[in-house]
């Protein structure tokens, strides 16, 4: 028992007299002296006797630790050819004792580091092979997507509207003020810092020309993206994760529900219809604070802003950037669902999926941008 | 079946005798006047109880009448709202933080669902409570949780797996193991046989006892258990209309003459077991 206001130190001393040698154990062999326990039978010097002699008589308290330490004592002295004998022992500690004699915890070996070549290698294939199964398991999501999709089409009941509405609301209408604001300042910091170059060749107006098109085309978009993968993205990681570790997943496929039906398909679908949304939102947003820092920084009244953004962007030019808001969706929205559904079943692997969901997601994102560029410079954008 | 109940008897006898030299006991928890609800609802009432050290105490109930929520209470987990709750003779609720640590490292706790540590392989989980509290070596730590293991009846190869990849029988050892892995003084055990199969509770009834008698544990259990609560418990509560309805030897709980408590120790399923 842990008697832990009063603890007798533990003592252990080695006597050896007409060929016998008696190890006397003293004080408390109990859990909370076990680490001083451990260091004074490391100290202690055994003759070469054969007759051994442990006398627990004069141990105070004792439990199971106490009585493993005795009891390993007593076989490595064993296992050197001595004949060991334990003393002093009443009913409960020859019982305590005759319950450790039944229970073997294997021999301890000290765990090693292995640090190799091919260590190396093997990790290098394995996070291949790894990449290689991402890249099937979202072609299955979205296979089966398009199964539903095409079910959805011909039954439109099957669709749960209720799901996508809800879905819609967290991942959409509660993001707008984030982005909003987000948008705002990404808007006035770009006009501020072109303006400030530009305006040494007195070129100050150029910096509606520089606001429109960069956050028409690229900025809108991408920082919303990033943000509904921060913010949506890693919650529906979490749902899904944390729905797989207590098994409603599997209840699902026993009821006989598809899961990219029930939770997959809504929150894509609602992905999809909010990223266009809050992509315009985030436009808006910005142009307001391009605008109002024009008009403060660079003296440019919002009439002369107006007229300006007129001439320098067109529809087109709001289009190209509302265009990839939907793709972008696709590839938050599917990732986060994939790395959902990988989640074993630990704490550990829930978290390590919910970064892994945003991490890829940020990436394909800006990566997907990139082959967009490529696209639309190639057909004259 | 019985000649099993005449040596669960027997074995009683001998233990209630050990227990008569000391006719109070020392009393390891008590509780007066708990009184614990949420929102407008009161689960337990003006609850007294004391759990004499040494003892093993079943806790019955229906389900729903609080059992959980009573050993919550007791382990500060859920709040009560009025009445005084002492283990080991300290208030947990004006106890300074050395106090608390003091007790914590006295009790160890089995919870219904095995709560172990879903990120830790089974070592990992038993070592957990050694590493925070004791300076041990790395060769200790794991020969005292393949000890461990060995006792609560695991084999070694359930070491290095993770609770996910356990039975539910496996993961009430696990936590178990962990639950000893100090040597406590008092043990809270939450239905710590259901989801065993018969052979695996008998084991972990004899375990218990065994501990019990061996090293002076203190055993607070929640089961249903009727094997349990016959062969291992020296008393039996039973929590009913928000307090302790009744409490002694499991002889006086077959001739109580509660409704609650008729029908539950000597009702057609209590019966069959002879």
């Amino acid at each position: 028992m842990a008697f832990l206001e009063k603890n007798t130190p533990p003592g252990g001393k080695v006597v050896t007299d007409e060929g016998v040698q008696r190890i006397e154990l003293t004080g408390d062999w109990a859990i909370n002296t076990l680490s001083a326990a451990e260091v004074i039978l490391a100290s202690l010097q055994f003759s070469k006797e054969k007759l051994t002699c442990i006398d627990a008589g004069r141990i105070e308290n004792i439990d199971t630790s106490g009585a493993w330490l005795v009891h390993r004592l007593r076989g490595s002295l064993e296992f050197d050819g001595r004949r060991v004998e334990i003393s002093g022992l009443d009913e409960k500690r020859k019982s305590l004792f005759d319950e450790l004699d039944q229970h073997h915890p294997p021999r301890w070996t000290p765990e090693k580091q292995k640090f190799s070549i091919f260590g190396f290698l093997e990790n290098t294939g394995r996070q291949m092979e790894g990449i290689w199964l991402d890249a099937l398991a979202m072609l299955h999501i979205l296979g089966s997507l398009g199964m539903v999709i095409a079910t959805v089409v011909f039954q439109p009941k099957r669709l749960r509207g209720i799901s996508v509405a809800v879905q819609f609301d967290k991942s959409c209408i509660g993001a707008v003020p984030i982005v909003a604001l987000m948008s705002f300042l990404i808007g006035a910091i770009v006009s501020q810092q072109g303006g400030f170059y530009l305006r040494q060749f007195g070129a100050d107006l150029y910096v509606v020309d520089l606001a429109g098109i960069l956050v028409l085309r690229e900025i809108g978009v991408i920082l919303t993206a990033i943000m509904v993968a921060g913010r949506s993205g890693s919650a529906f990681t979490a749902e899904i994760g944390a729905m797989r570790m207590r098994e409603e997943i599997d209840a699902l496929h026993v009821i006989g529900l598809s899961v990219t039906e029930v939770l997959v398909l809504p929150r894509i679908l609602a992905l999809m219809l909010a990223l266009p949304v809050l992509t315009f939102v985030s436009d808006l947003a910005s142009l307001l604070g391009s605008g109002l820092v024009s008009w403060a920084y660079l003296d440019i009244p919002p009439a002369a802003f107006l007229a300006r953004l007129h001439e320098a962007i067109t529809m087109e030019t709001l289009m190209v950037g509302l265009v990839k808001a939907p793709f972008m969706a696709l590839i938050v929205g599917l990732i986060a669902c994939v790395e959902g559904l990988k989640v074993a079943g630990s704490s550990d692997s829930l978290g390590r999926h919910t970064t892994m969901s945003v991490v890829k997601a940020i990436f394909l994102v800006i990566v997907v941008d990139g082959l967009f560029a490529i696209f639309f410079a190639s057909i004259g954008i | 079946m019985s000649e099993q109940f005449a040596e669960d008897q027997r074995a009683r006898e001998v233990r209630a005798k050990e227990h008569a030299k000391e006719p109070d006991g020392d009393i390891l928890l008590s509780a007066r006047d708990v009184t614990v609800g949420f929102g407008p609802k009161i689960i337990l009432q003006d609850l007294d109880l004391d759990v004499r050290k040494g003892e093993i105490l079943g806790f019955v109930g229906g389900s729903g009448t609080g059992k959980s929520v009573l050993m919550r209470a007791i382990l500060g987990l859920t709040p009560k709202r009025k009445g005084t709750i002492k283990v080991f003779g300290y208030d947990l609720a004006k106890a300074s933080e050395q106090e608390r640590k003091t007790v914590e490292r006295r009790w160890g706790v089995l919870f219904q669902q095995g709560a172990l540590f879903s990120s830790l392989t089974v070592k990992q989980n038993i070592q957990v409570p050694m590493r925070e509290h004791l300076g041990l070596s790395p060769r200790l730590m794991d020969e005292l949780a393949g000890l461990k293991l060995e006792l609560v009846g695991l084999p070694q190869d359930a070491a290095d797996k993770f609770p996910s990849e356990l039975s539910g029988g496996m993961v009430k050892r696990a936590s178990l193991a962990r639950a000893l892995a100090l040597d406590p003084d008092l043990v809270f055990l939450d239905e710590p046989t259901s989801g065993l199969d018969p052979i695996g509770a008998a084991a972990f009834d004899k375990l218990i006892a065994n501990l019990s008698e061996t090293l002076g544990l203190t055993v607070y259990m929640v089961t249903h258990d009727l094997d349990s609560l016959h062969s291992i418990c020296d008393r039996i509560a039973v929590l009913g209309e928000k307090r302790v309805l009744v409490i002694g030897t499991i002889d006086e709980m077959m001739k109580n003459e509660h409704p609650w408590v008729m029908s539950y120790f000597r009702g057609e399923r209590a019966l069959r077991r002879f």
